[in-house]
């Protein structure tokens, strides 16, 4: 009878342990894991962190307001974003630095439709859809423009994106002349804080919105699988039938339409826009978020939902340090912490020593557990 | 016997031609002398006088210095964005040492060292030992340097310090290129301390990636990693060297800075990684690695602030104007280089 259930537990010690290591053995197991180190230390530092108020914000409407709901709503640009450069880091094996950049030419396109040649106009010159289209429309064709150079020029992604990275809030100050356009009317302001009766922040469900059709995509196209390929082999994938550059240059182009939303999201937040400050260094966090996320950034497989959950890591620990008061021009040095915490940790290098060391001192276990 | 000498022909007319790293070399050289040559007629007074070009120099010598690290570690193949952010930190940190402290210059030259160093030391390590993507540990060390500027001293400010004073203000004088000035006096030409230092480094790094091992190791490490490995050549340790020499580059290159503003602030050199990227693209040197050179990278740095000192006396003093300027200059460089690299393919195919 002992016997028996010494055996069980340990089948069931097994089989435990045969999870874990599954588990561990995932992809996504690095933000997931990044994500619960992060909340179970708030947990323990203040768990009024985890409050959720129903507030009523300055409009008189009822608005759930709370860290988590910041963190949710906060991270929606980068969680946009962060699709678009998975896609772009999969297929071309690079990165699109000039995202930051670009999202200021396409709230500048969008400010500067909806003002008109007034830069404080009473009333809105066009309807939001055409203005938010219109946004559209240039950020893919800067978003093209980046394909063509990296898909057909086959200049590495970080260097041809240098080039919009260099110019793009430049040329969004030229599209507006210089001037800062505010918009007075209030539903313009529904798109990046809150629909009036509807408590939640509006980003998040714009959010939610992308990750569904990203979804659906990657689930009924062959988008996925195309820019695994060509990632992992362009030369490979040619001979089977797939045009590299022409995946190469859509994923440029979507990321054009992540990068349009996200920058339509970031002036409804404020109704304006200050060309040198808005999305500063987004670039580097969706970057990261798609790094934490456990995708290789020299390209191929790529797992999506890694990268959004990445992305909610990434703002997590930015509002976990703002809470604690760190300046915010300080907040880098410690972001830059963590990322070499992680990065060093899920490097295939320490990874292999770690399993070696593992096995090194399981051996002595068994010899014990059979003593 | 006929397949023979078809083989044999290749290599003796690829060796008889240009290099690519001559051929961007001389593309970059001319592209400077003929701008120069453009601002000297159209442009005139300013850019007559020597001491116009000289100032450009004052002005960018720090660029050079960091653009010469960062040309090294992209002929390996790899990428350092952190030399703009360490270059900032070195500066705070020897402003608050010269002033708050009571250092001296020396004390002040040390710290700028090793700041370098040590960011040159762990992100080597990090990049060539654990082979983690170089751009992801710049771009955290890029991160440290910018949070911890701000954590020594958050506000800007000059330092006072009387002997770093009189070290700025030393100016060598260029015999023989000076001019005489509106009230008829002659003022001669010069150049600040940091121009010597810019051109010492030049200087040394172009004979050691020319004439040394590792300089040579550099070049074999970029074009093909494994092929390098077969040679012998210890692929990790070059590799991990490069990123030591850029960061200490960086430090180097953030004292001429320093020496050059004469201020903490956490706003210096921002944007300077990119500049020094852009100087050695200009430069011919090819993200691809492998193909690169130092004097082409100076060359790189002098179109690079010529083209924004000819759009700022154009008149178009619009801030946006020279970015946009700088970055068609950095696009129209990228398709070339391209082009010269699909030519290179197309060879070797044949």
């Amino acid at each position: 009878m002992a016997a028996t259930n010494n055996l069980q537990q340990k089948t069931g010690a097994k089989k435990f342990g045969a999870m874990l290591s599954a588990l561990v053995h995932r992809q996504i197991f690095i933000p997931i894991a990044a994500l619960l180190l992060l909340l179970i230390f708030n947990l323990i530092a203040d768990p009024s962190f985890f409050a959720i108020t129903l507030a009523q914000n300055s409009a008189g409407d009822p608005v759930l307001s709370g860290y988590l709901i910041t963190v949710l709503d906060n991270a929606s640009e980068l969680v946009i974003l962060a699709i678009g450069m998975t896609l772009v880091t999969a297929a071309s094996g690079g990165q699109d630095i000039s995202v930051g950049a670009t999202i200021a030419i396409a709230g500048s396109v969008v400010l500067r439709v909806l003002c008109g040649t007034n830069s404080r106009p009473d009333t809105l010159q066009a309807p939001i859809i055409v203005a938010f289209l219109i946004g559209c429309v240039v950020s893919m064709l800067f978003g093209a423009f980046n394909g063509v150079m990296v898909a057909f020029f086959k200049i590495q992604p970080m260097v041809a994106t240098l080039i919009l990275f260099t110019a793009g809030r430049s040329i969004a100050a030229w599209i507006n002349n210089n001037e800062l356009p505010i918009i007075s009317d209030a539903s313009f302001g529904y798109f990046g804080n809150f629909i009036p009766g509807i408590p939640v922040p509006t980003p998040i469900f714009i959010a939610a919105l992308c990750m569904i059709i990203i979804a659906l995509v990657l689930k009924f196209t062959n988008l996925g699988l195309y820019t695994q390929c060509v990632g992992i082999n362009a030369h490979s994938s040619r001979l089977n039938g797939i045009n590299p550059a022409t995946i190469k240059f859509l994923t440029y182009v979507i990321l054009g339409l992540c990068v349009a939303v996200a920058g339509f999201i970031k002036v409804s937040r404020f109704s304006t826009i200050n060309y040198s400050v808005v999305a500063k260094d987004i670039e580097m966090d969706a970057i990261l978020a798609v790094a934490l996320g456990g995708n290789a950034l020299s390209g191929g497989k790529f797992n999506m939902a890694s990268s959004i959950l990445g992305a909610y890591v990434i703002q997590l620990l930015t509002t976990t340090l703002f809470k604690f008061n760190v300046v915010s021009s300080a907040l880098p040095a410690y972001k830059a912490v963590v990322v070499i915490i992680l990065v060093v940790l899920s490097a295939p290098v320490v990874r292999e020593k770690m399993l070696a060391l593992w096995t090194k001192i399981a051996p002595k276990k068994r010899v014990k557990e059979a003593a | 016997m006929s397949a023979n000498t078809v083989t044999k022909k290749n290599p003796l007319k690829s060796s008889a031609g240009l290099s690519d790293t001559n051929l961007l070399l001389i593309i970059t050289i001319s592209v400077f002398v003929l701008m120069y040559a453009c601002a000297m007629l159209f442009l005139g007074s300013g850019f007559l006088k020597a001491q116009t070009f000289f100032n450009i120099l004052n002005e960018n010598a720090a660029l050079v210095v960091l653009s010469c690290g960062m040309s090294i570690v992209m002929i390996t193949g790899g990428i350092d964005i952190s030399v703009g952010a360490v270059t900032a930190l070195v500066c705070m940190c020897c402003a608050v040492n010269l002033d708050y402290q009571g250092g001296s210059i020396l004390t002040a030259v040390l710290i700028a060292l090793c700041i370098g160093l040590a960011f040159g030391l762990v992100q080597g390590f990090l990049i060539a030992y654990l082979e983690i993507q170089p751009f992801i540990v710049t771009l955290a060390g890029m991160f440290f340097a910018k949070g911890m500027t701000t954590i020594v001293n958050a506000t800007q400010f000059n330092v006072q310090n009387e002997s770093f004073q009189a070290l700025k203000s030393t100016r060598i004088t260029v015999p023989g290129m000076g001019a005489v000035n509106k009230l008829g006096a002659y003022v001669p030409a010069y150049v600040e301390i940091g121009v010597i230092v810019a051109v010492l480094v030049v200087i040394i790094l172009f004979a050691v990636l020319r004439w040394t091992k590792f300089g040579r190791g550099v070049y074999a490490v970029g074009g093909n990693n494994q092929s390098a490995n077969m040679l012998g050549i210890n692929v990790k340790r070059t590799k991990f060297f490069s990123y030591v020499l850029c960061g200490l580059l960086a430090g180097i290159g953030g004292f001429v800075y320093f020496l050059h503003v004469g201020s903490g602030s956490p706003s210096h050199a921002s944007g300077a990684e990119m500049n020094a990227i852009a100087s050695s693209i200009i430069g011919g040197t090819m993200l691809t690695g492998g193909v690169g050179n130092i004097a082409g990278t100076f060359f790189g740095v002098l179109s690079l602030s010529t083209i924004k000192n000819i759009v700022s006396s154009l008149g178009l003093d619009e801030a946006w104007w020279t970015n946009i300027t700088v970055a068609v200059m950095i696009c129209l460089f990228l398709v070339v280089q391209s082009i010269v690299l699909a030519r290179k393919n197309k060879n070797n195919a044949k």
